[in-house]
């Protein structure tokens, strides 16, 4: 369960200062499928930090379980993205000199796990995400869809609690679009996640239970 | 994973491995080249030097030379002297043959106790004395001169010639002569031949007539062990044979016999030419060149480090050239490969931004990240360095087959009187002309080049990684998310 009180986010660009997240009190059930949306430079993102433990606020406490994540230090939050969390990304960020197979091994790489441990886990990953025959192509091999289903068993081969995506379908067409989604919700059903997607598209947020809106760093719940 | 990324980065980004690796194979190569070349050089000038000098001398002391003062009555070498008597009368032609028993011109000689001054001097680990001298033979057939029947207007000396007055014929050969302590075999000229027939002088043989004789020499003056050699008049008993260490090099003198007995023909009784000095080790040269000096003001005392600035000709120009050109050259060269091993992983890291970034975002810590890429530029470097090893070793192969010769001469340093093979000695004032050798220029493949090879190699892929990887370590897990264009 997530619990933000009063996170305020600001950067420093030279004397001014940019408020991305102003005063942010928000609690998030395990298990939910929360969509954020809003206007571009809204804070979106820097929200999606902030739940990630990506970087720590400015000031405000955000809790993930027992953890608070504004006050751990850098070590302590890697150990917590490589087990707890799970990230897909809009532009794939997949390592372009690896096959898909060891992509989703790099996930694996933090937890001191077995060569052959490792190697099987991630054939599972990648067989979940309808890809068992793709395990040797590099990602230039792979379609956008397909990139972005490696992406996603990478984000899951670790079983985390929670899946963070930003703008995952940003860069995929309609059709793909719908099938990412379908995927996505079907893990999100199936292993009991907690799952938050930053989206600019209403079909997407429209799937799912809760929708936040986040607009000069200022977060509303949408009815 | 490390493995496998690593590979996959080296294979997948082949044109930045490639750069890398030549810059970094080029300056290994030329690295191992110009350190070849340097320590043939150095072997070459050392082979002159050796065989002049002795092996394990590190410091030579001699006289500064004086001008022979005015009306010295004891003549030189050019000059004989016949009485009447002397020579067998044939047919109206008087034989004669006459030796004498100089010091080497241009050297000379001090009193035989200054061993024992340097023996004294802290940090001396041996020291040997020698006497440089020059048999001189003269063999000529005169007209027979009569009593009674010499010329009205007074004996008018021959003018040397076969055509000269009276028709007489008479010839001049000389050669070197080096008296040694023969019970000293560890420092001193004798230390640097190779005995190649009979034996070597042994302590047994003060006050002996016995010679030891360089090989060459004895050669072109038709002698050998167990026959004898004339010194002054006296005939010395051949022992051995020996030759220079080296093919290309000449030895310190033509013929070796026991200090004590040198002296005593030479008339130049407690006397000695040079003293042959042994540091205790290399360290205490200095201060051994310099208690030396202090102890003995009027001699000149010169290390092996003045000896090698003695050796001219085309070798020192190669010395010189690989010393100044050489040196700076490859260390630019180096220098520029280290940069551009820097600069391409340093772009390669800004490059990989978001790689790195997502990297961290999924969980890698930096010291995983940081060790990944240190990795990957250690192999570039270890690739460059095995290229630039195969290169290097080339470049010596063509070196050696090419086999360059370098003309090496030992020009007077006031010491052992460096002789070749005397039958074309100068008569007269060349007495101290320089040795000359041609040395086949050699470069030597040492463990220490290839050692230094991969010990570069390692150097400049860790500088690089160190760099690269620091540059990693900074950026932030956030930089996944930075969106694309
Ligand atoms: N690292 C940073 N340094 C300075 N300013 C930043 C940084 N990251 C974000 N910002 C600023 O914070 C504000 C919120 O940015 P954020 O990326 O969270 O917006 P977003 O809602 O994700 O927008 P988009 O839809 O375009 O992705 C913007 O004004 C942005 O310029
Ligand atoms: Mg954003």
């Amino acid at each position: 369960m997530y619990e933000l009180t009063n996170v305020t986010k600001k950067y420093d660009q030279g004397k001014r200062s940019v408020t991305a997240l102003s005063n942010v009190t928000l609690t998030i059930p395990d298990g939910q499928m929360v969509a954020i949306q809003g206007p571009t430079g809204g804070g979106k993102s820097t929200l999606l930090q902030m739940l990630g433990a990506l970087d720590r606020p400015t000031a405000g406490t955000v809790h993930l379980g027992e953890a608070d994540l504004s006050r751990l230090g850098d070590g302590k939050l890697g150990v917590i993205r490589a087990t707890k969390i799970g990230f897909v990304f809009q532009g794939f960020n997949l390592i372009p000199t690896l096959t898909a197979q060891e992509n989703v091994e790099t996930a694996l790489a933090p937890l001191g796990l077995g060569h052959a441990d490792r190697r099987s886990r991630a054939a599972a990953a990648l067989e979940a995400v309808g890809l068992g025959d793709r395990g040797g192509h590099l990602p230039a091999e792979l379609s956008g869809g397909q990139q972005q289903r490696v992406a996603i068993a990478r984000a899951l081969v670790k079983e985390p609690a929670v899946l963070l995506a930003d703008e995952p379908t940003g860069n995929l067409d309609e059709g793909t679009r719908d099938e990412i989604m379908d995927l996505l919700e079907g893990l999100w059903r199936d292993r009991g996640l907690t799952l938050i997607v930053v989206t600019h598209d209403s079909a997407v947020a429209r799937r799912a239970q809760r929708r936040l809106q986040i607009k000069q760093g200022v977060l509303k719940e949408v009815a | 994973m490390f493995i496998t990324y690593l590979r996959r980065e080296l294979a997948g980004r082949r044109k930045q491995t490639a750069i890398v690796a030549i810059g970094m194979a080029l300056a290994i190569a030329l690295v191992i080249i110009v350190n070849a070349v340097s320590s043939g050089v150095q072997l070459a000038q050392a082979t002159v030097l050796e065989s002049v000098y002795g092996v394990g001398t590190d410091i030579t002391v001699s006289q500064t030379p004086t001008a022979p003062t005015a009306g010295d009555t004891s003549g030189g070498p050019q000059r004989f002297d016949f009485g009447a008597a002397d020579g067998t009368a044939t047919d109206g032609t008087t034989t004669v043959s006459r030796s004498r028993l100089n010091a080497t011109r241009g050297t000379s000689t001090f009193d035989s106790t200054a061993l024992a001054t340097v023996t004294a001097v802290d940090n001396v680990s041996g020291a040997s004395a020698t006497l440089a001298l020059e048999n001189t033979t003269f063999n000529g057939a005169l007209p027979t001169f009569t009593p009674g029947t010499a010329p009205a207007e007074g004996a008018t000396p021959p003018e040397g010639g076969p055509d000269g007055a009276g028709g007489s014929s008479f010839n001049v050969d000389s050669f070197s002569v080096l008296g040694l302590d023969p019970a000293d075999e560890a420092v001193g000229p004798l230390s640097a031949v190779t005995l190649t027939d009979g034996r070597s002088l042994t302590k047994a043989d003060a006050g002996a007539h016995v010679a030891v004789l360089d090989s060459s020499y004895a050669t072109s003056a038709s002698l050998a062990t167990g026959g004898t050699v004339a010194i002054a008049g006296t005939d010395f008993t051949i022992v051995g044979l020996v030759t220079a260490a080296s093919a290309d090099a000449a030895t310190a003198a033509n013929v070796y016999i026991p200090l004590d007995v040198a002296q005593t023909l030479s008339g130049l009784t407690g006397q000695v030419s040079n003293i042959y000095v042994q540091a205790a080790s290399s360290t205490d040269i200095a201060q051994v060149q310099s208690d030396i000096g202090k102890a003995l003001p009027a001699t000149t005392v010169k290390t092996q480090a003045d000896l090698a600035s003695s050796v001219s000709g085309s070798l020192s120009s190669a010395s010189d050239l690989v010393k100044n050109l050489g040196l700076w050259l490859s260390l630019i060269v180096l220098a520029a490969a280290f940069l551009i091993a820097v600069l391409f992983t340093v772009s390669g890291v800004t490059r990989r931004t978001r790689e790195f970034g997502t990297l961290k975002a999924i969980g890698w810590s930096n010291g995983k990240i940081v060790r990944q890429v240190a990795g990957e530029s250690l192999v570039q470097g270890l690739i460059g360095g095995a290229a630039g090893i195969a290169i290097g070793l080339l470049g010596i192969l063509v070196v050696n087959l090419v086999a360059p010769t370098l003309t090496a001469g030992t020009t007077s340093v006031a010491a052992a009187g460096p002789g070749g093979p005397g039958a074309g000695r100068g008569f007269g004032g060349a007495a101290q002309a320089a040795a000359t050798s041609d040395i086949v220029l050699t470069a030597p493949v040492t463990v220490s080049v290839i050692l230094i090879a991969v010990g570069l190699s390692v150097l400049g892929g860790l500088l690089a990684g160190a760099i690269g990887g620091w540059r990693a370590s900074r950026l932030r897990p956030a930089e996944a998310l930075r969106s694309i264009a």
